[in-house]
């Protein structure tokens, strides 16, 4: 039996409640007679064969580039950049895709005789990996090849020796990336393509540049000219990596691209319930359910998200293509929707969310109230195709406890931020006037970057900066069940059931609202016609 | 031209006493109302004041001196200039310790009032006789000479003593009392003063030799460390010596409290003057013209210089408060028993009336008795217009249930209903509550707590502080309520008499004027109000919360330079912790789970030995790296400080470091950690100190290079750096946890206690230094044992052997510390 494809149901009295993520814990919701759910396609079947079908992919480029082996010979300079920590979610099974193309990489380059190889996580602003978490992403091998030797580097953001700024724009916009993979005859970039927004030029452009570089597209005039950033025809901010994608290109540098796909098969058998639709829970559902739900009702959080962020996602590798970046890019971008898309008829007034546990930016961490705006507004807001899910404004729906809780390791820049930036505005152009410079340049906030495990300065500028499409389209966001201080905090409003909410969204879309909820995690794409 | 004007007129005043309540407005309403008059202070010579400096301060700008001020305008301080001479002197010397300039100020002088007095309850026993008992006669023996010295230029000198003492020296008897010297009529207690004397400075020299015997010294050593902790021998040993002090002076009120009442007196107040009274009189009734002015309990001025007038806290001021507050229930006393209370002008006036007349000598003429000299009066309201207790209770009790004070919340406060219990049941009551307090603070206090929790002990020890306060109302006002001699006023009415009526008008001492409702509701209550600073408004207070001006005070960009302690200030966590991090790091599982079951078996002897002598501790505790690779650890200390460090930091205070460099302030770590441990943490502050293990060969030895900056060190360190720098302590900030921190915290001039542990709470509280409770983020991880993740570096083997290996190697030498 093939995978079933994405649906959309429309809720009759028959319906059972729904399934509401609720940060770590969950929520069953009776939703208005009439409401519709989207549900995500069934996992696509894996690749059978995930090592032979990378070797083909390299040996067999798409587009303008010669095969691997073709590009690599004795005395060259090698750079192997890979994605970082924040993908693929939740965190997957090993062995980790990126451990399997690169060292397939390696293989081809150890025939070839290269021996100045250099890998590099490619953190853009994000923070540095753990050791666990390289290892876990390259496998116990590859880590101790090159990390004791000094071979695994991650990329700094804000080491001017490390950086290179190869021009700008016919915009004008910086491209400044990292020294190393500009220096190199080849660099090759491991991608695994979660959603749509993944990959392409932004890879490089994105993942391997400076604050000076990235600034030019994570702005709030960008992202509020990208409709949705999951689409990257409409998309402001590819359009800009796409420019420096180019000009970075034209600049001598030559990438290999490698990206991946992955099927939604995103929790372990003992959630399986989480990836079925309510109405075909079986017994063994229900009762894991149950279980599950009443055992997390009862832990504290902070064990809760332990739990949590130990699961690893059965996901599995759906596809590979390698060579020449937009060529690739566009495959890949086939795949993933092949994977996600789910065709949605008309707008709606109300969009209901739950959010999970997890965003990119928070793996083995909490996601604090900043986070909390980014995942709802920012990706879940921005899974669509066409049009946005809900109509202007329209009301967002936001189910997640929201507590001013931060981790001072990972996020310490987003606590001033909310203490001292949300406190006197949530207007992303205002912010981005008066305070962002300042947290970029922060010495202690650089120095917690380079040396720690901590978030770019900037950050969760960046972070209120992917709501501002959101923002910009909405007539109001509610949260359910979040700290009613927090949330008035980040310029929403408090509600404390799901009906109190549909209440408060009444009085600003008019009585006898249309609603829909997304049901995600797993990760859909709404194609609103 | 009165007859006081013409009487007093271009007179010189001696006065003493002139920096207490009734001196203050004696000297102003002289100077306000007698043509010419100029007067003479003898002043006790401030340790860095003048006489003239201290009578500016202490008394021109008092208040009391508004209404003079304006009447004078820019003319005032010339004018009191040329009027007002200060001498220094000591009524508690003999000869008033004056100079032969002293003496001869006098000698100038025409009238001499001595409202000298310790009028302290609870004086300890030898001062209330030095200045109560010998000051009458030290100022009578200094006019003698005085005299003496004018005869000389052909000139008389002073011509009249006018001695305060208080109606309470008959507080003792019962029913209507006459103004009768002590020791004639019905005062006929047969007491010699001198033996007396020689007795109370007997129990001084007693008290301090038995407060030096080695067991007291012992314990009051004991008594300072159980209060500050390991705060340092300096702290310590000044701690223990103001115990030692404390403890003298109350074992000599208590020996005067009961001297006193065995004589049947309440107290060493009246008994003291009461014998004061005597001397004087016996010594020198022949030689100078003394008049004895007698006043009760004197209070706010009904009029002059301006209705409600006080100085000082009194005592029936505390008591209202406390009843106001809710604080104190019950005051003992009998409802139709009178309390005796006299407005301050009343007093002054009668002073005044008694110079002007001049002392009595010999028969009078026909129309009045014949008065024998020296002369008493009281200036009393029990006889001719007497407040019942019960009365006064009714009226204060009405007037602040119509304006009531208000708590902290704004929320009014319920004024009790005043039952008129005994004293007995009233002093039990409190003893027992106190005691209760004192058995709880102490249990609670042993507890290792800090933070909230502290400060919760801290406001229990407030709490304790207040019921003790009110026992002590109790004890030494209580008899004042209950007692049931009524002073006569017959030669005060005689004296009121002589005036004629433009005086009475202007020197109105007549008891009967006072409308005691009046005066308690809208002279006396809402000026004991305003002194006491009270709430008196609903709602939140309009004024800025204490809290956040002393964060304005803190973060004003005049100040200097900020000190930060780490453990517990900036981090919830400690050299223990760092340790056993960067000791397991490199452990296998096995090793790992006997490692922390050996930490956490040394933990009690380990907490202890930090509670005796920080610097003890961190000497013996680091000679655990003995042997460890530097190079590594500097290495993991980088994955600690994200590990454990930063996980465990307080972010509100890592933003307030961040704050004061952005004002401009210097910041500086002063911390006993080690320097590869502190590393990371560099770039948040402009200077760090902390201690450093020495080196050979890349591995460290266990011994620090230098002293460690904890303890008195750190203090010494600040200021090292301060002066170096060019900046001032007295306007930097010290941010610190415990009380061996109190070095570092006296030093600067403004201190902050972050997350006190309870010894530094209770002292946080008592000396109103801001406190902070600094949490750790809420989304950190927090691991119940501080345990590196294991590194599998493969040069991490020779780590893992030092490291462990050198803990096992000390354990002996642990046990030459005293574990």
């Amino acid at each position: 039996m093939s995978p079933r494809p994405g649906f959309v149901l429309e809720v009759d009295r028959s319906t059972p409640p729904t399934l509401f993520w609720h940060g770590e814990r969950f929520r069953l919701e009776r939703l208005p007679e009439g409401s519709r759910v989207v549900y995500a396609p069934e996992p696509l079947d894996p690749l059978p064969d995930p090592r032979a079908a990378i070797r083909q992919a390299l040996l067999n480029p798409l587009g303008d580039r010669d095969p691997l082996p073709a590009l690599l010979h004795p005395g060259m300079k090698l750079t192997i950049a890979f994605d970082d920590v924040s993908l693929p979610l939740p965190p997957m099974e090993r062995p980790d895709i990126r451990q399997l193309v690169i060292e397939e990489v390696l293989e081809l380059a150890a025939t070839a005789g290269v021996d100045d190889v250099v890998l590099l996580a490619a953190l853009a602003l994000h923070r540095r990996m753990t050791e666990a978490e390289l290892r876990h992403a390259l496998g116990d091998r590859v880590y101790d090849a090159f990390a004791p030797n000094g071979l695994l580097l991650q990329h700094d953001a804000e080491d001017p020796d490390q950086l290179l700024h190869l021009g700008t724009t016919e915009q004008g916009e910086d491209v400044e990336i990292n020294r190393r993979a500009a220096e190199s005859d080849l660099l090759v970039y491991v991608n695994i393509n979660l959603v749509a927004m993944d990959g392409g030029h932004k890879s490089v452009a994105t993942g391997l540049a400076s604050y000076r570089s990235i600034r030019h597209h994570h702005n709030p005039t960008t992202m509020q000219h990208s409709r949705s950033f999951m689409d990257q025809t409409r998309s402001e901010l590819h359009s800009s990596n796409w420019r420096m994608g180019r000009l970075i290109a034209a600049s001598g540098v030559t990438v290999f691209q490698i990206e991946t796909t992955l099927n939604t098969n995103t929790f372990p058998s003992q959630f399986a319930f989480l990836q079925r639709r309510e109405w075909e829970w079986g017994t063994r559902d229900r009762l894991t359910y149950l279980g599950a739900a009443g055992a997390l009702d009862r832990t504290p959080a902070r064990l809760a998200r332990r739990i949590f962020h130990s699961v690893r996602a059965p996901h599995r590798m759906t596809s590979v293509q390698a060579g020449e970046v937009e060529a690739v890019h566009a495959a890949t971008t086939d795949h993933v929707l092949a994977q996600q898309s789910v065709v949605v008829d008309g707008q709606t007034d109300i969009v209901t969310m739950g959010l999970p546990y997890i965003s990119p930016y928070n793996v083995g961490s909490i996601l604090n109230p900043i986070l909390v705006a980014c995942l709802g507004l920012g990706y879940f807001f921005n899974l669509y195709r066409n049009k946005p899910l809900v109509r202007p404004g329209g009301v967002a729906i936001i189910s997640h406890p929201t507590t001013p809780e931060f981790d001072p390791v990972h996020h310490p820049s987003y606590i001033d931020f909310f203490e001292e930036v949300l406190a006197e505005t949530t207007d992303p152009v205002e912010m981005a006037a008066r305070f962002e410079e300042s947290f970029a340049t922060d010495p202690w906030y650089v120095h917690l970057y380079r040396t720690g495990h901590a978030y770019h300065g900037v950050h969760p500028f960046y972070m209120w900066y992917w709501c501002a499409h959101a923002l910009d389209h909405l007539g109001a966001v509610v949260i359910v069940g979040g700290d009613p201080a927090t949330v008035r905090r980040l310029g929403f409003r408090p509600a404390s059931t799901l009906s109190d909410a549909l209440e408060l969204a009444k009085d600003v879309v008019g009585p006898s609202p249309t609603l829909t909820h997304l049901h995600v995690p797993p990760i859909l794409m709404a194609d609103v016609q | 031209m009165t007859s006081v004007d013409v009487a007093l007129g271009g007179s010189r005043f001696f006065v003493t006493g002139a920096t207490g309540f009734l001196g203050t407005a004696l000297v102003e309403r002289i100077l306000r109302t007698i043509p010419d008059s100029e007067v003479v202070l003898l002043v006790r010579p401030g340790r860095r004041s003048s006489p003239t400096e201290r009578i500016r301060r202490e008394v021109l700008k008092n208040d009391c001196f508004d209404r003079l001020r304006e009447e004078l305008g820019h003319a005032f301080d010339d004018a009191l200039a040329r009027r007002v001479t200060a001498v220094a002197g000591d009524v508690g010397s003999d000869g008033l310790g004056l100079d032969d300039d002293g003496l001869a100020a006098l000698a100038r002088c025409d009238v001499v009032v001595h409202s000298a007095a310790t009028v302290s309850f609870d004086a300890p026993l030898d001062a209330a006789v030095e200045v109560n008992l010998l000051g009458p006669s030290r100022v009578a023996a200094a006019m003698v000479a005085a005299r003496t010295v004018a005869a000389r230029d052909g000139d008389t000198g002073p011509r009249h003593l006018i001695a305060v003492s208080t109606a309470y020296v008959a507080a003792t008897h019962q029913g209507e009392v006459a103004e009768d010297l002590v020791g004639s009529g019905r005062f006929a207690v047969d007491v010699d003063w001198r033996a007396e004397v020689v007795a109370a400075r007997r129990q001084r020299s007693d008290a301090e030799a038995e407060s030096r015997r080695p067991e007291q010294l012992a314990r009051f050593a004991a008594e300072a460390r159980r209060e500050l902790g390991s705060a340092g021998v300096h702290l310590l040993a000044a701690r223990a010596e103001r115990q030692r002090e404390e403890w003298v002076r109350h074992h000599l009120v208590e020996v005067g409290k009961a001297r006193a009442r065995s004589l049947g007196w309440p107290d060493a107040y009246p008994y003291t003057k009461a014998l004061g009274e005597r001397a004087l009189v016996e010594q020198f009734a022949d030689a100078v013209p003394i008049t004895i002015v007698r006043p009760s309990i004197i209070e706010s001025a009904l009029a002059e210089p301006r209705p409600g007038w006080i100085r000082g806290f009194r005592m029936a001021e505390p008591i209202i408060v406390s009843y106001a507050r809710g604080l104190l229930k019950e005051f003992p006393g009998v409802p139709e028993g009178i309390i005796d209370v006299i407005p301050v002008d009343l007093v002054v006036a009668a002073i005044i009336a008694a110079a002007a007349r001049g002392p009595l000598r010999g028969p009078a003429s026909d129309d009045a008795p014949v008065v024998q000299s020296p002369e008493v009066l009281h200036v009393a309201s029990g006889v001719r217009n007497p407040l019942r207790y019960g009365r006064l209770v009714e009226l204060v009790q009405a007037w602040f249930s119509e304006h009531p004070l208000y708590d902290g919340d704004g929320q009014p406060i319920t004024v009790p209903e005043w039952s008129f219990p005994g004293r007995g049941r009233v002093q039990r009551q409190l003893s027992r509550a106190g005691q209760l307090m004192g058995l709880a603070e102490r249990a609670v206090g042993a507890l290792p707590i800090r933070g909230r929790q502290a400060a919760w002990v801290a406001a229990l020890e407030e709490r304790h502080l207040l019921a003790d306060r009110a026992l002590g109302y109790v004890e030494l006002y209580g008899s004042y309520t209950e007692t049931e001699a009524r002073y006569r006023v017959d030669r005060l009415l005689a004296l009121w008499d002589t005036l004629d009526d433009a005086d009475k008008d202007r020197y109105c001492f007549d008891p009967a004027v006072v409308d005691w409702g009046h005066y308690v509701h809208h002279v006396h209550l809402p000026s004991v109000v305003l002194h006491a600073r009270v709430r008196t408004t609903p709602g939140r207070s309009s004024q800025v919360p204490r809290s956040e001006r002393a964060i304005a005070a803190i973060l004003s960009p005049d100040r200097h330079l900020a000190a930060f302690d780490l453990e517990n200030t900036l981090v919830a966590s400690n050299v223990v912790a760092s340790y056993a991090w960067l000791a397991s790091r490199h452990l296998s599982p096995w090793h790992r789970a006997s490692f922390v079951g050996e930490l956490l078996l040394q933990a009690p002897s380990l907490l202890a030995l930090d509670r005796r002598d920080r610097g003890d501790f961190l000497r013996a505790f680091y000679r655990r790296y003995e042997g460890a690779s530097a190079a590594e650890l500097r290495d993991d200390s980088w994955e600690l400080f994200s590990h454990l460090l930063l996980a465990k930091s307080y972010p509100a205070a890592i933003a307030r470091v961040r704050r004061h460099r952005s004002l401009g302030h210097r910041t500086v770590l002063i911390t006993g950690a080690l320097d590869l441990v502190v590393e990371p943490l560099r770039p948040l502050f402009d200077d760090v100190v902390c201690a450093r293990l020495d080196e050979r060969d890349g591995r460290f030895t266990g011994q620090l290079r230098d002293l460690p900056p904890i303890g008195e060190a750190r203090a010494h360190v600040l200021a090292e750096y301060a002066q170096a720098e060019g900046l001032r302590l007295e306007e930097s900030m010290a941010y610190a946890d415990s009380a061996s921190d109190l070095p570092l915290l006296e030093a600067v001039g403004f201190p902050v206690a972050v997350n006190p542990e309870a010894k530094l709470a209770a002292i946080a509280r008592r000396r109103g230094w801001h406190v902070e409770h600094w949490a750790p983020a809420e989304g950190g991880a927090r691991p119940i044992v501080p345990l590196g993740p294991r590194s599998t570096r493969t040069m991490a083997g020779p780590s893992q052997a030092s490291l462990v290996g050198a803990r096992r190697r000390n354990r002996p030498g642990a046990h030459q510390d005293g574990r």
